[in-house]
């Protein structure tokens, strides 16, 4: 039997303006920073918050939460600049 | 892993050394890098065979005499050459350069035949750091040396294009290049057009997906990920990004092999690097050095410090200061780096004198990177102004409060962007707090030091100088 994947959240910080939606919808997972923005936990979404953690997704008003495939390392990490 | 037994390299000290021993107060640049490079050009000086990136010379007929014909390579031929040499990325992150290069082939080939399955080469000679020459010495010394490497690279990973992105500000560069691409053209060398892109003078723009935005006709402002550039990059197409000198050393490797490139540095940082060395040293410059050598041995090298000093900046802007007790016996590998708190970085290194104040320092470039944010993400556009403003509230007010408002401010900030910019200023103003511990204590209890108002020795530069100062 496969296992389900967990599903981790993240903030496309780029587009996120700090609405706070999500921080309603959410608390359980969501923190906010002194300006307001969400800070998300790195720990996956437990099963019984999936739909909440969904609720959240749908309802941020810039797309900006997102609902991801808990990965493992990823392929190439060169983010760095220059 | 293997303890270099002896500071030197193999080869003899002389081949090293790029910058004139002369170059004396030529401040870190570069500035001494004449083009013509007429004092190393294209002569084997120490007889052993081992020609070093920046010897040049900067023409193409000099370049095949000193250097030889690029040899005939297959794509895999190359990627197994790179990796065996064990060559990582030269721009900051030390990435393994054959896995970058295998995961943009790798997703051309899975993609063959739609219409954005043909792959990009970006060579990254931008050089966002202010303390650091190294890319645009390169580019002035041994510009076929990093356009061989470009179409290695090209070759190595399918590509129909690629670019040369250089900082547009830079004309000693663009003519050099161009000068050099001309000659290329004329003796038909490359099998694909290298397009030369100029990139705005800010610290975010050479960030690989600044890189793609601006080559997709946007600003050079960076994106979120994923997808990364080797996913979807230029075009959307799949987009290797490579610092201009890892391209250099690849086009060493296609020529001497892995071997050869592996019989400098250590076994988990084989071969050389460029650095910039800047600060309180006797001769400030850029230097190809070995991997391994001690911080100590590289201020040797540069003459060694004008006066007493405190610290060392390593890694530049996004790296982290080192007590200079430390870091003098600190080796030059990105693994010793990082273990001792600060990074390879694209191998900047700043002596600060004792006489300085190293939160004053810290303070002005913290103001820098806070006005250098691409104003993109919350969390930096808000954080870095007001870590900047503690800071100087701190090294010029000796405020109270600053000291645990800025430790708890900083976790809010680091890795909340959408590129590393927020991650890299956190990471200097937290060492700051840790290394000149001491200064800290002393400016709560008696007042900023006298050394807070000494010229700054940090470089910012101009166009942001007049703003970004703490006075």
């Amino acid at each position: 039997m496969a296992q389900k994947a967990k599903k981790r959240l993240r903030v496309n910080p780029i587009a996120c303006e700090a609405h706070g939606v999500c921080l309603e919808l959410l608390p359980e997972l969501l923190g906010a920073d002194p300006w307001g923005y969400p800070v998300v936990s790195e720990h996956p979404v437990p099963d019984r918050l999936l739909g909440h953690a969904r609720r959240a997704v749908e309802s941020c008003p810039t797309l900006a939460l997102l609902l991801v495939e808990e990965t493992g390392a990823e392929p190439v990490s060169t983010r760095r600049r220059s | 892993m293997s303890a270099l037994t002896q500071p030197d390299p193999p080869h003899g000290d002389a081949l090293w050394h790029a910058a004139p021993e002369s170059a004396g107060t030529a401040g870190l640049d570069t500035a001494g890098l004449d083009p013509a490079g007429s004092d190393t050009a294209g002569s084997d000086t120490a007889g052993t065979g081992r020609l070093g990136l920046l010897d040049g010379p900067p023409g193409l007929a000099g370049h095949l005499a000193a250097h030889g014909a690029l040899p005939v390579l297959d794509g895999e031929a190359i990627l197994q050459a790179v990796g065996s040499a064990g060559l990582t990325g030269r721009g900051g992150a030390a990435f393994p350069t054959e896995r970058k290069l295998r995961a943009v082939a790798d997703a051309g080939r899975a993609r063959r035949g739609g219409r954005t399955g043909v792959p990009v080469v970006v060579a990254n000679a931008c050089e966002g750091e202010p303390a650091s020459g190294k890319d645009h010495a390169l580019l002035l010394r041994a510009p076929h040396l990093v356009l061989d490497g470009i179409a290695l690279a090209v070759r190595a990973v399918g590509a129909a294009n690629a670019y040369l992105c250089v900082h547009e500000t830079d004309r000693a560069v663009l003519q050099n290049v161009d000068r050099a691409l001309a000659e290329r053209r004329a003796a038909g060398i490359d099998e694909v057009t290298v397009t030369v892109a100029g990139v705005p003078d800010r610290y975010v723009a050479s960030e690989e997906t600044s890189l793609v935005n601006l080559l997709d006709g946007g600003s050079a402002l960076p994106r979120f990920t994923p997808p990364r550039p080797f996913e979807r990059g230029v075009g959307g197409r799949p987009t290797l990004v490579n610092n201009a000198e890892t391209l250099a050393h690849v086009a060493l490797i296609a020529r001497h092999g892995a071997a050869w490139f592996r019989s400098a540095g250590t076994a988990d940082a084989p071969g050389s690097a460029l650095v910039t060395v800047s600060g309180a040293v006797r001769a400030p410059a850029v230097h190809e050095i070995p991997l391994g050598i001690t911080v100590g041995e590289l201020l040797a090298r540069c003459g060694g410090p004008t006066e007493p000093l405190q610290a060392v900046l390593v890694g530049g802007y996004f790296g982290a200061w080192l007590p200079y007790s430390r870091a003098l016996e600190t080796r030059i590998t990105p693994r010793a780096l990082a273990a001792a708190g600060a990074a390879m970085g694209a191998g900047i290194f700043v002596a600060l004198p004792r006489e300085a104040c190293g939160l004053a320092e810290t303070a002005r470039v913290a103001r820098y990177l806070a006005e250098q944010s691409a104003g993109q993400c919350g969390p930096c556009v808000n954080g870095l102004p007001a870590l900047a403003a503690a800071l100087e509230a701190l090294a010029l007010r000796g405020d109270r409060r600053a000291p645990d408002y800025i430790k708890n401010l900083i976790p809010f900030v680091s890795e909340r962007g959408a590129c590393r910019h927020p991650d890299g200023a956190t990471r200097l103003i937290a060492s700051a707090l840790t290394v000149f511990a001491q200064d800290v204590r002393g400016h709560l209890a008696q007042g900023p030091c006298r050394a807070a108002r000494r010229t700054p020795l940090l470089p910012i530069p101009a166009s942001t100088a007049a703003t970004a100062g703490v006075r």
